[in-house]
């Protein structure tokens, strides 16, 4: 079934739809946003008169959460322990070894590439006897609730095209991201909120900015386009009505309003008209809808202890963790975290330490709280950066210090839930954490897999623009099956 | 779980229905005219390249059988594993292997292979075979022959054109045939051409002394009124201003404040005086390398010196400066040029014919300025331009920089080009690393654009730029108004007219208009004129069923677009209609309202902008382009609106259509406050305030119906307030502008209520 068609369909379905239905719009739910979900029962929708969103297979998760690691945390002092590299500290990183791997413009003056080992000490956890470095206590406490993946390896080398990457397919343009395509491709679970939601942290280490083009629709619709959250008073940008005015009067307002474009519409015949009306209920849902879910102050003192103090400190990772959780849990398809500073070119050490401080935690917290809520089979979380970082040091090496540039030949991930191995360490590199030797995992291929688990083909789920069918795999991706439970 | 298989059911019947419902649209698109001439350019490689070149294409690891299709050198040697046969024999359908298997009905032969899910529609087979019967020729990439100038074509209805660009429009419609729209009520028209023209909507005076002019020329006058308003220089300015990155901030990490608006002055001016646009762009390449150079031409090179500057310490030199150098070549690559040239910056670029060797060339250019990477961190004053820079006297500010709005004594001073004595020496960058020297460069341009016999300074390039054998320069810029006015470009991708770019949809009249534009002197009022005064132009935006099957993305312009003013013009209409306007031009940048903490949360916390102090008065009420744009932390309502964040040089904008742009309008205390003042000014001095303010603010009367609706929920809102006074108080405290004294709180809090909920109408923020 070609996903293009479909969508043709449900827009022609949804247009008919407003017009109908576009007088007194108030409760009724509207356009993709809402289309309800497949397995919690699709009645409704099949009363309106246009089908649910469908995946292509049954799937094994509803939703993600994507913990993105932005910066590049380094795989030597966290997932991918080679004691070789403190036992050969200060020699040499052989031709043999780099076979030709272009550097960045910081390390590409030097003249000597030492090779360096992790600082931090490493043990084994769980039932995969999986190393973890001490510096991710927490994480190595759910060892047998991960999957963690040792040969991730990408094409790009800088911040902007391997985040871009990551999130988009490609490394230039406008691509839809990921959540956008997920947005697109399963619409939302819940009518009061965005299918898919960004939310930022910056941490003390070296930081790397995010932009709003990795949250883009790109050349798909903009209602998937990522909508920035943030826990606070004001969660999101121009939400709150000014004093004097509540909901009744907001609602009325609307009312009028929705009637009034409504008469453009059928003058015009534009679909943007239907869409400005859609946006609006949106904008109105949300206003009451999110108060709600960003309101972290009921939470138990129990979910405050599992998370950590800093989840009560707005704009926090911990705090974005647990508004994740609470995103998620309301049908948000695909929320999105940046955490920044994870770029440690110098001072490794040091910075790794305190952003693993602001992440271990409150990471390991979102799985155990989904866990014990009975989420976490059918959500998928994810913890990444965009790349790895060199087995050799940048700038000057002492005993207690050092750095470490970007590579992009290997690097780790950790995937947990939504029908992902448990307790699984997949992939290796060689000894000097330098080259993949078993089991690669390209960034497609992890796309195509993150769109499998959610019951979407990613070779089916195209969208032709500019007369060329694209994909989030772009051309590439195969579906990782040894990850899959 | 158990409703699956049903619901899976109903969904592969009505993707049976839709995919019907497809292959019957193929089977009528096969009955699509073919062209007199098929073209390599427009009509083959499209096809060749989305369903052939894959296999058949540049990239010789996946090439199969051997076969290349995208040359024709190598298309029509004889086939390596069909002995006997060709690819393509010129003049031969029957004869050609390609044409054959496109044709056959064997599964086993056909290509494309029925596994790649690709499928040629009857129509692009056809093509492909009258290609072949008419020679199979490969060209060139048609952006880079110069643009010939064709004679307008004949068209089905005489009458209709109103200058030559609706002859080229109308023969695209009579190919996909379809008719033009009738012309658009004269209300919406005159809103239509304010805002291309001034990006301000009509007043109230202008909307009736045009409803009342029924002369003939009436319509003509007012372009030529609204082309000599002020206004237009800014309107003209926000759309530059993205093209040169301006900001008021340097970027990076610290984000410090600094002082480049007499550059955007002038830029207002200079589109105000109708500087050509020949003239325009040299000022700001060269001005500084001009035989006497004069202040203001010193003052245009500002244009490359807007780039982004880091005061970061402990940065290694070298690598920002080549960093600023890299931002001038590709600014001016896609800028002037509209190729994605910095593609060609760490390797030979993928698609266009661009090596890296040229790309360091026309970076040799730009590398002599005498500047460092960093000149110093966050500091004072003196840190707000950086050198080479030039200082703007007060008494210059009288005299020949007049159009600079400088509101004080201070010391003022701006980035401006300047070259050593002796230029630096270029290499190529190998990888694009910044010290990575590979061979010396002169400076050069890229030769499959066009050679290059100038003196090798920007002053050169300039005159390169310009030279009527330029393939590039007048299309890019023609398509670029063009977009402004029609929403997208004649080549869609603005930015890219590569091989990887959109081809033209009128590329006959694209070629006329850029000759057209050259051959006149490079005349932007002229071309706007051009535009605007077309018929095509003046078409309502109206779109039937029909039409939106036909040609959903109004490719053929068979009715006006419709689309969404951008960031700083709804800011501007909101401002103006509700007349809190503050009609200043230029000046220092402004910082109108802005919620909380967005630049404390962003900071390093050290420079003037580590907080915002939002601005008062008349600094309220300034149009968008003045909005200070901080480039960590832009302007939060505009970048909702799409606005860009001057990051990298910006050619086209998103347009998109989202609920937090419904929650800026409906909640943005800058809308607010407009609301409440002028339903305090429409109490005061007018009996009917809901159809004045409706009329002020959509330009046009309303409708019964609307008028009807709109009065019901006045009178519900006065009602409302009058048993709420208290609310009335609370909603009336929106942004500074003072209330009338003695105001009726009640009546003018139900009042605003109704201009809010205009200013939120869909037609209010649209061109329609």
């Amino acid at each position: 079934m070609d996903k293009e068609f479909l969508e043709h369909g449900l827009n022609m379905n949804r247009r008919k739809f407003l017009s109908r239905l576009s007088l007194g719009l108030g409760s009724v739910a509207l356009g993709s946003l809402l289309i309800p979900d497949l397995l919690s029962g699709g009645s409704d929708a099949e009363e309106m008169g246009f089908p649910p969103g469908i995946p292509h297979f049954a799937p094994k998760a509803k939703r993600v959460i994507y913990l993105f690691q932005n910066g590049a945390p380094s795989q030597l002092e966290s997932f991918d322990y080679k004691p070789m590299l403190r036992q050969m500290m200060g020699q040499e990183l052989p031709a043999s070894v780099r076979r030709g791997q272009r550097l960045t413009g910081m390390t590409s003056g030097q003249s000597s590439f030492p090779l360096v080992g992790s600082f931090y000490d490493f043990k084994q956890y769980g039932q995969a006897r999986a190393w973890i470095s001490d510096l991710f206590p927490y994480t190595a406490k759910v060892v047998d609730d991960i999957c963690i993946i040792r040969s991730m390896f990408t094409e790009a080398i800088n911040h902007d095209p391997a985040l871009t990457f990551f999130q988009t397919g490609a490394q230039q343009g406008n691509r839809p991201s990921m959540g956008a395509w997920l947005s697109y491709g399963l619409g939302s679970e819940n009518k009061n909120l965005p299918a898919f939601c960004v939310l930022l942290s910056r941490g003390r280490g070296n930081g790397q900015g995010v932009y709003s083009k990795l949250w883009t629709n790109g050349f798909l619709d903009s209602i998937h386009q990522g909508v920035q959250f943030s826990s606070g008073e004001s969660p999101v940008l121009y939400l709150n009505n000014p004093p004097g005015m509540d909901s009744t009067g907001r609602r009325k307002m609307l009312d009028k309003l929705a009637e009034l474009n409504d008469m453009s519409y059928k003058e015009f015949g534009d679909p943007e008209i239907s869409t400005k009306i859609r946006q609006y209920e949106m904008a109105y849902r949300m206003q009451t809808a999110v108060p709600d879910i960003t309101d972290l102050s009921k939470e138990s003192d129990d979910i405050i202890k599992l998370y950590g103090p800093n989840c009560l400190v707005p704009g926090t990772f911990a705090s974005n963790c647990l508004l994740a959780r609470k995103l998620s849990e309301n049908g948000v398809r695909f929320v999105q975290l940046y955490h920044q500073g994870w770029d440690q070119h110098g001072n490794l050490p040091n910075e790794m330490a305190g952003q693993a401080r602001d992440v271990d935690q409150a990471s390991a917290a979102l799985i155990t709280d989904l866990k014990q809520r009975g989420l976490l089979d059918e959500t998928l979380v994810i913890w990444g950066g965009e790349f790895g970082r060199t087995n050799y040091c940048q700038g000057k090496m002492t005993a207690e210090n050092y750095g470490r540039d970007h590579h992009p030949r290997c690097f780790s991930v950790w995937m947990a839930g939504g029908g992902v191995k448990p307790g699984v360490v997949y992939g290796e590199t060689d000894d000097f954490g330098y080259n993949i030797v078993k089991d690669p995992v390209h960034v497609h291929d992890f796309q195509a897999t993150v769109l499998h688990l959610l019951g979407l083909n990613h070779e089916k789920l195209v969208f032709k623009h500019l007369g060329r069918r694209y994909r989030l795999t772009d051309v590439a991706g195969k579906v990782v099956d040894n990850l899959i439970a | 779980m158990l409703h699956l298989p049903r619901l899976a059911f109903a969904a592969a019947c009505i993707l049976t229905i839709t995919a019907c419902h497809q292959r019957n649209r193929h089977e009528e698109a096969g009955k699509l005219k073919l062209p007199e001439e098929v073209d390599y350019n427009f009509h083959i490689r499209p096809i060749l390249s989305d369903k052939c070149f894959t296999c058949h294409g540049p990239d010789a690891n996946k090439r199969e059988a051997g076969l290349r299709l995208d040359i024709g050198d190598s298309a029509f040697k004889a086939l390596r594993e069909t002995p006997g046969a060709f690819a393509f024999v010129p003049g031969k359908p029957h004869q050609s292997e390609v044409y054959r298997r496109i044709t056959t009905s064997d599964t086993s032969q056909r290509m494309p292979p029925v596994g790649s899910n690709l499928r040629l529609t009857e129509h692009e087979i056809a093509l492909i075979g009258k290609w072949i019967q008419q020679g199979a020729k490969y060209k060139p990439h048609w952006a880079f022959v110069p643009p010939k100038s064709t004679a307008p074509p004949k068209v089905s209805n005489e009458k209709w054109p109103h200058n030559d660009i609706d002859r080229f429009i109308l023969q695209g419609m009579d190919n996909a045939g379809l008719q033009p729209n009738p012309e658009a009520d004269r209300e919406r028209l005159l809103k239509r051409l304010c805002l291309d023209l001034t990006g301000l909507p009509p007043t109230v005076e202008m909307m009736d002394r045009f409803l009342a002019d029924s002369n003939p020329d009436a319509y003509e006058k007012m372009v030529d009124t609204l082309l000599a308003m002020p206004q237009y220089g800014e309107k003209m300015a926000v759309h530059w201003m993205d093209v040169a990155r301006y900001a008021d901030s340097h970027g990076y990490q610290d984000d410090n404040y600094r002082s480049q608006w007499p550059w955007r002055d002038w830029v207002i001016h200079a589109f105000n005086v109708n500087m050509p646009y020949d003239r325009f762009v040299t000022w700001q390449l060269a001005g500084d390398l001009m035989p006497n150079a004069t202040r203001e031409q010193l003052l245009a090179t500002g244009f490359n010196r807007n780039h982004k500057i880091t005061e970061e310490g402990g940065v290694i030199d070298e690598e920002y400066r080549v960093e600023y150098v890299s931002d001038r070549t590709n600014t001016f690559g896609k800028a002037f040029l509209g190729v994605t040239i910095e593609c060609a910056h760490c390797h030979d670029h993928k698609y266009d014919p661009f090596s890296q060797k040229e790309y360091y060339q026309l970076y040799a250019f730009f590398n002599s300025v005498k500047e460092v990477g960093l000149q110093s961190t966050v500091g004072g004053p003196e840190t707000y331009a950086k050198k080479p820079y030039t200082e703007i006297s007060n008494e210059e500010v009288k005299d020949v920089l007049s159009f600079i709005n400088k509101p004080d004594t201070n010391r003022l001073i701006v980035s401006v080009m300047g070259d050593l004595d002796t230029a630096r020496k270029s290499y190529i960058l190998t990888r694009g690393v910044y010290d990575a020297h590979g061979a010396e460069v002169v400076p050069g341009t890229p030769r499959s654009i066009l050679s290059f016999n100038y003196a090798p300074n920007r002053l050169g390039l300039a005159q390169w730029l310009f030279s009527e054998r330029n393939p590039l320069t007048a299309r890019v810029f023609v398509n670029r108004m063009w977009q402004e006015v029609f929403g997208k470009g004649i080549v869609k991708t603005s930015g890219d007219f590569g091989m990887q770019g959109e081809l033209p949809s009128h590329p006959a009249l694209l070629d006329w208009l850029a000759v057209d534009f050259m051959q006149h002197g490079w005349d932007i009022k002229r071309l706007m004129k051009q535009l605007v005064t077309s018929a095509t132009y003046r078409q309502s935006a109206v779109v039937s069923k029909e039409k939106m099957q036909a040609d959903p993305d109004n490719v053929w312009l068979s009715r006006a677009p419709r689309f969404r003013l951008p960031a700083e013009f709804v800011r501007d209409l909101v401002l103006s209609s509700s007349g809190l306007l503050v009609k200043k031009i230029g000046g220092p940048s402004v910082k109108p309202y802005q919620p909380k903490g967005l630049w404390e949360l962003a900071t390093s916390g050290r420079g003037i902008l580590a907080r915002y102090q939002q601005d008062h008065g008349e600094s309220l009420y300034r149009r968008g382009l003045y909005t200070f744009i901080k480039r960590t932390v832009p302007p939060p309502s505009q970048m909702i609106f799409d606005g860009s964040n001057r990051d990298q040089c910006e050619v086209k904008r998103l347009t998109t259509n989202t609920p937090l742009q419904a929650l800026v309008m409906l909640n943005d205390p800058q809308v607010l406050e407009a609301s409440r003042v002028l339903a305090a000014k429409l109490l005061q001095d007018n009996a009917e305030p809901v159809g004045q303010a409706f009329r002020m603010i959509v330009c046009r009367r309303p409708n019964a119906k609307e008028l009807a609706l709109l009065q019901e929920y006045y009178k519900t809102q006065q009602a409302h307030f009058r048993e709420q006074p208290a609310e009335a108080g609370k909603i009336l405290a929106a942004g500074e502008y003072p209330l009338p004294e003695n105001a009726d709180k009640p009546a003018i809090a139900a009042l605003m209520q109704v201009v809010t909920t205009i200013y939120n109408l869909e037609e209010t923020l649209s061109k329609s």
